[in-house]
């Protein structure tokens, strides 16, 4: 059937769950389970969308992008069908062979051998922040650790002005709940969103963006013939909408695992160089990103069920990364697992551009942690922060002792 | 079934049987040759899973991409005119035998 019928292809298990309600996000794991054992394919009655949930199906739509196509938009609304509500991205809503070229752009202004340059300020940044916390002994992990370390070297290593930084926060909350449903938390944020989307749009200017950082890299590229110059402030803003909420959620999610599960901090403190490794694994154990569709381009079978051109299909990176299927003892959090594989950034083409840049903040964070405090206690309530594609906390209060 | 022969920092040696199609970097992880990182996963992203080709061996490989050549710039431990990501090299029946050195560190 087409996207139009609004039912399924015979076989398919509905659900009546809505993946994008409070209900859900307040404790997604249980819920994640019953759409990974429906079936390799579900469907939702409520927003008229096919689901996948199981590590390979979710490995298998991610890299096969010619029949699972991202141009359509990586959200709900199909930009076949409805205008964004921006700009569309030129590297994220893209597809081969056009998304090559900007890919290659990003992937080069953040290779593996511009993290060797970072890796000394980043590691000195964390430390400083560290030792500062240590002198407070109690504070918000999420506010003061989690955001206020990334907000610390990220907008710097983009070469952003100091002004209107408060912007960046709200801009990446904006962009990720666009890609849910027309609901409350989008509504919300699009209704709010023009300070954001003006301040950035500005920000994306080459005169905005300080010699030698990504952003002016970026432009550069331009220079070279790469891209050209009225594509350079689209992919700075690529930087700006997925470089710094993700990893402020991936800091969160390792402090809040690190706190909770002390067996695993004791190990972590006894080796600090898993620090890379435990931030890693907190990346698939609660996948800060948890969600993302694509659309299909031709009548495809996953696994079995057919599915017609043109429909939506709603992956659940964070279902993936738990699916015992794929994974021992999936629900625990081990900070010498062997995490290659997860889908925590995705996989295939359109795999995190900026992972290398999560990796080394998070090892920088967890390894300066490990080093210097012996010992992390939650004081009070842990409350989530509601987002339709990414999940984390907005307060986790600890206390903290030197080592 | 193709064998793969890694030889390790403190050179010890391990043979591993492997599957035509799967990539030397999935063979690495799937049999404990911890040496491998593969943080990306096999998606040519983040040059940890870098080997060093064995002499004999490394005309035989298919040629590096140009990305392949530029995240090899990248990688922790010295690079050397063998060096390749694993997750870059193919395992096809000629492949038989090849043997790659492991560098100490990845990150």
């Amino acid at each position: 059937m087409s996207a139009s019928g609004f039912t399924p292809s015979a076989g398919v298990p509905h659900m009546d769950i809505d993946p994008f309600s409070i209900e859900f996000f307040e404790d997604p794991h249980p819920a994640h389970e019953v759409l990974r054992e429906a079936g390799p394919v579900v469907w939702f009655d409520k927003w008229k969308v096919y689901g996948v949930a199981r590590h390979a199906e979710v490995h298998a739509v991610l890299n096969d992008p010619l029949t699972f196509c991202s141009s359509r938009g990586v959200g709900l609304s199909d930009f076949a069908k409805e205008k964004a509500w921006r700009p569309q991205s030129i590297i994220l809503e893209a597809d081969p062979p056009e998304h090559a070229r900007t890919r290659a752009v990003l992937s080069r202004v953040l290779s593996p051998t511009v993290m060797k340059q970072l890796r000394g300020s980043f590691v000195a940044a964390a430390e400083s922040r560290v030792e500062a916390l240590l002198a407070k002994g109690s504070f918000d992990a999420i506010a003061d650790l989690a955001e206020a370390y990334p907000l610390s070297v990220f907008p710097d290593a983009l070469g952003l002005k100091p002004e209107g930084r408060e912007n960046l926060l709200p801009y990446a909350s904006l962009v990720f709940n666009s890609f849910g449903p027309p609901n409350q938390l989008r509504q919300d944020a699009i209704e709010r969103s023009a300070p954001h989307q003006a301040y950035v749009a500005e920000q994306c200017q080459r005169e905005n963006l300080a010699p030698g950082g990504f952003g002016d890299c970026i432009h550069a590229r331009a220079d070279a013939g790469d891209i050209t110059a009225a594509e350079a402030p689209l992919l700075v803003r690529s930087l700006l909408s997925a470089g710094l909420d993700t990893t402020v959620n991936g800091i969160g999610a390792a402090v809040y695992c690190l706190a909770r599960f002390p067996d695993q901090w004791a190990r972590l403190r006894s080796d600090p160089t898993l620090a890379r490794n435990a931030f890693e694994e907190a990346v698939r154990f609660e996948s800060p990103v948890q969600t993302f569709f694509r659309t299909t381009t031709r009548d495809v079978e996953i696994s079995g069920s057919r599915i017609g051109e043109g429909e939506k299909i709603l992956m659940f990176l964070a279902a993936a990364n738990r699916d015992p299927r794929r994974w021992d003892r999936p629900d625990e959090y081990d900070v010498t697992r062997k995490t290659s594989g997860h889908v925590g950034y995705g996989s295939g083409i359109h795999m995190c551009v900026g992972q290398l840049v999560a990796r080394l903040e998070g090892e920088a964070v967890l390894s300066a942690l490990a080093k210097r405090v012996s010992a992390i206690e939650i004081t009070g309530p842990a409350t989530r922060r509601f987002n339709n594609t990414l999940r984390g906390l907005e307060s986790l209060p600890v206390s903290i002792k030197a080592a | 079934m193709p064998t793969i022969i890694f030889n390790r920092p403190d050179n010890r040696s391990e043979r591993v049987d492997a599957s035509a199609g799967d990539s030397v970097m999935q063979v690495a992880t799937t049999h404990g040759v911890d040496e491998i990182v593969a943080e990306c996963g096999g998606n040519a992203m983040c040059a940890t899973c870098h080997v060093y080709v064995d002499e004999g061996w490394i005309a035989r490989l298919a040629p590096m991409s140009e990305e392949e050549d530029e995240l090899l710039h990248g990688v922790a431990a010295e690079r050397l005119p063998n060096s390749r990501l694993s997750c870059q090299i193919k395992i096809t029946p000629e492949l038989d035998g090849l043997v790659v050195r492991l560098p100490d560190r990845q990150i």
